[in-house]
């Protein structure tokens, strides 16, 4: 029986250090999120003294690993092989155990994106360990505690729970894309690049992507740093055409309300909120969306909140940081000519 | 015949809870306990293919008893068999003890009805939300993994190949690979079918098989349960609203309201935020 051990006496995990950051690429390009996550990861590797390691896994991928010191790694482990040229479970978890047994890190970081899922549910249930999914809040308790604080949003965003794993190492966690902060790209940081051996032959691996269909139409908004939301008071799905192109002056990508996709105007891909996606820009202007609670917890915590809406008594006002009470279809078009002239974008008038 | 187990979890319906304004706590009560519906959309495409090549469809759900509800639920879509993992000593398993106690519940159907070639679980459940016990339930059963499947595009059951679609952030990704496998669904995967009647008269007689934890021979007591879940919740709360002192403007003319706003936000330093300051000092005159 397994049952006298005390749960009292913490085990001895001094071996384990450094926080590793497992880096997401496709063909070549990584994911934000990569780099965002050895910003947090950084941060949560002073606090314990370590250092911040990464993986880069893939082929012809050693930029990556440069990118990632430029981003905050002290030293990068690479395996480049023609095995891990596209994402497949088998090879990639293998890679990521072998160095986690090797190096062991005390705590290990992948974006909770469909890939970083798929590894970091394989991985953990192989070591085995703890893994908390879709972390938004990252933080440790100082040596000589060195506990991975964790913390996600539960019950459909309504709480937040913090997870803890004390009995195994390392603390394994994905967190959301767009929530920590990248730091600024130095290419003059220092570091060390380590080759990593790939363990699985080609031969080994079942599975083949036979190919890809990229989806140009997709949009991203997890990734956006700025999104121009619409809603029911659009009146038609014509009014997109006009976000899309405020949009566009900004850099940033269409969302919308619920109740626009249900009524067909746009692709549910679109949708924040509750049933839609959680996102967190830099900027995020509400247009004709009247700011009902299933809405406001996927986007409450942009740091810029713009509302636009006909009806000062709109909840939305309640969370915008600046907010214009009109008829959008005047106060939209102004703006974009406003944005477009303040960026240069605005054609050189012709005499 | 092919033999596919479909793991079905029953959710309280996560969207229904409130918190209690004053108390900060969950209001559960009135909650209606729901068949998780990703997990749905695999039984349906277990269903598909039991149509179509022929199939037993094996449903394993680990729960406490009150599950058997969602269990004749799939029952009466046309699954063959129900089964109910139950037992108190599975209570506060987190997602490497679940998947652990599925694995061992997908082993023992394969010793009683047949070697498994295909699992479906759902992309994550509404309660749990992590997406992980389907990863580790392959993991464990040594299954090929195939998460977030939009779409079964192939499957040749002789040469035991399976070709589908994964939904990534970008794109869609085809893969083939061989039986067995693990498949995590998603939405858009299929459109879940009605019960037929024949389906509701089963169901209604139906009784799930029942397992506890001494139905099963070599079960590892220290990996079930609460005592086998690495993760602990430390604490939860309900998060503040940022208590936001917003400037709106009211009854100012369009073009004014719009260049205010504008301004605001080159105040708010968007420009820098967003990269734009190279790009500005190339725009000043
Ligand atoms: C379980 C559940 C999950 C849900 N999940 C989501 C979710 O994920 N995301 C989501 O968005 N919703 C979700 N909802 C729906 C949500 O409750 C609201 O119904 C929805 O957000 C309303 O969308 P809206 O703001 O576009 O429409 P409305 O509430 O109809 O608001 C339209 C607004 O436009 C304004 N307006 C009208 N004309 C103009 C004009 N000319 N100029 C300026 N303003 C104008 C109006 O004053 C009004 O405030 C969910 C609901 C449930 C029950
Ligand atoms: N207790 C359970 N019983 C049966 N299936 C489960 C259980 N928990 C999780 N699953 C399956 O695993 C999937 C992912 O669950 P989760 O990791 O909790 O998000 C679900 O969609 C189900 O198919």
């Amino acid at each position: 029986m397994t049952e006298a051990r005390n749960p009292n006496t913490e085990p001895d995990w001094s071996e384990y250090r450094g926080v590793l950051v497992v880096v997401e690429q496709r063909e070549g390009k990584a994911r934000p999120v990569s780099w965002q996550l050895l910003g947090i990861g950084r941060q949560l590797a002073q606090k314990l003294e370590v250092d911040t390691l990464a993986l880069v896994m893939g082929q012809d991928v050693e930029h990556l690993a440069r990118e990632a010191i430029s981003y905050g790694a002290d030293k990068v482990y690479l395996a480049d092989d023609p095995v891990l040229k596209d994402y497949r479970t088998f090879p990639y978890s293998r890679v990521c155990l072998e160095l986690i047994r090797e190096i062991k890190p005390e705590i290990v970081l992948f974006g909770a994106t469909y890939t970083g899922r798929d590894l970091a549910g394989a991985i953990a249930t192989h070591l085995p360990t703890g893994l908390t999914a879709d972390s938004t809040m990252l933080d440790v308790e100082p040596p000589p505690s060195r506990l991975l604080l964790a913390s996600r949003p539960a019950f459909s965003e309504k709480m937040v729970a913090t997870i803890l794993c004390k009995k195994y190492r390392p603390q394994m966690a994905t967190a959301r894309p767009g929530v920590f902060d990248a730091l600024p790209r130095d290419p003059s940081r220092q570091g060390e690049i380590i080759p990593f051996r790939c363990p699985v032959k080609e031969e080994d691996v079942a599975a083949r992507v036979l190919d890809f269909i990229q989806d140009e139409q997709k949009v991203h908004l997890e990734d956006a740093s700025v999104i121009v939301a619409g809603g029911r008071g659009l009146g038609s799905p014509d009014g997109f055409k006009m976000l899309k192109e405020l949009a566009d002056a900004l850099g940033g990508v269409v969302g919308a309300s619920r109740a626009v996709v249900e009524a067909g105007w746009i692709s549910h891909d679109h949708q924040v909120g509750q049933t839609g996606h959680t996102v967190r820009p830099k900027l995020y202007i509400a247009v004709g969306i009247s700011g009902a609670v299933q809405h406001v917890v996927g986007m409450q915590n942009s740091d810029v909140i713009v509302a636009i809406n006909k009806d000062p008594s709109a909840p939305i006002f309640k969370i915008a940081h600046y907010g214009v009470v009109g008829d959008w279809s005047q106060i939209v078009p102004a703006m974009i000519e406003e944005v477009k002239k303040r960026r240069g974008l605005l054609p050189v008038e012709k005499a | 015949m092919l033999h596919i187990v479909v793991c079905v979890k029953q959710v309280p319906d996560s969207r229904e809870i409130r918190i209690h304004p004053k108390t900060n706590t969950l209001i559960r009560q009135g909650v209606p306990a729901i068949a998780n519906f990703y997990d749905m959309h695999g039984l349906e495409e277990a269903l598909r293919i039991k149509d179509q090549h022929g199939a037993r469809i094996t449903v394993i759900t680990m729960g406490p008893p009150p599950a058997e509800k969602t269990l004749k639920e799939c029952i009466s879509l046309g699954a063959d068999e129900a089964i109910l993992v139950t037992d108190r000593k599975f209570a506060g398993a987190d997602t490497l003890a679940t998947s652990y106690v599925l694995a061992k519940a997908i082993q023992k159907a394969a010793e009683e009805f047949g070697p498994v070639d295909l699992v479906f679980c759902g992309k994550q459940t509404l309660d749990g939300d992590t997406g992980q016990v389907g990863p580790g339930i392959a993991c464990r059963l040594d299954l090929e993994q195939l998460t977030y499947v939009e779409k079964v595009v192939r499957l040749d059951v002789e040469k035991r190949r399976i070709t589908v679609h994964r939904h990534l952030e970008d794109g869609v990704e085809v893969v083939e690979t061989r039986l067995p496998a693990l498949i995590t669904a998603l939405q858009e995967m299929n459109k879940v079918r009605r019960a037929s009647l024949p389906g509701m008269i089963r169901a209604a007689r139906y009784k799930p098989i029942v397992w506890t934890v001494k139905d099963f021979s070599d079960i590892d007591v220290s990996k079930i349960g609460l005592k086998g879940s690495p993760t602990i919740v430390a604490k939860s709360w309900v998060p503040e609203q940022k208590p936001v002192d917003g400037e709106i403007l009211e009854d100012t003319p369009p073009e004014e309201a719009a260049r205010q706003l504008v301004d605001k936000l080159w105040e708010t330093e968007l420009p820098e935020k967003l990269g734009w300051d190279a790009e500005r000092e190339e725009v000043a005159p």
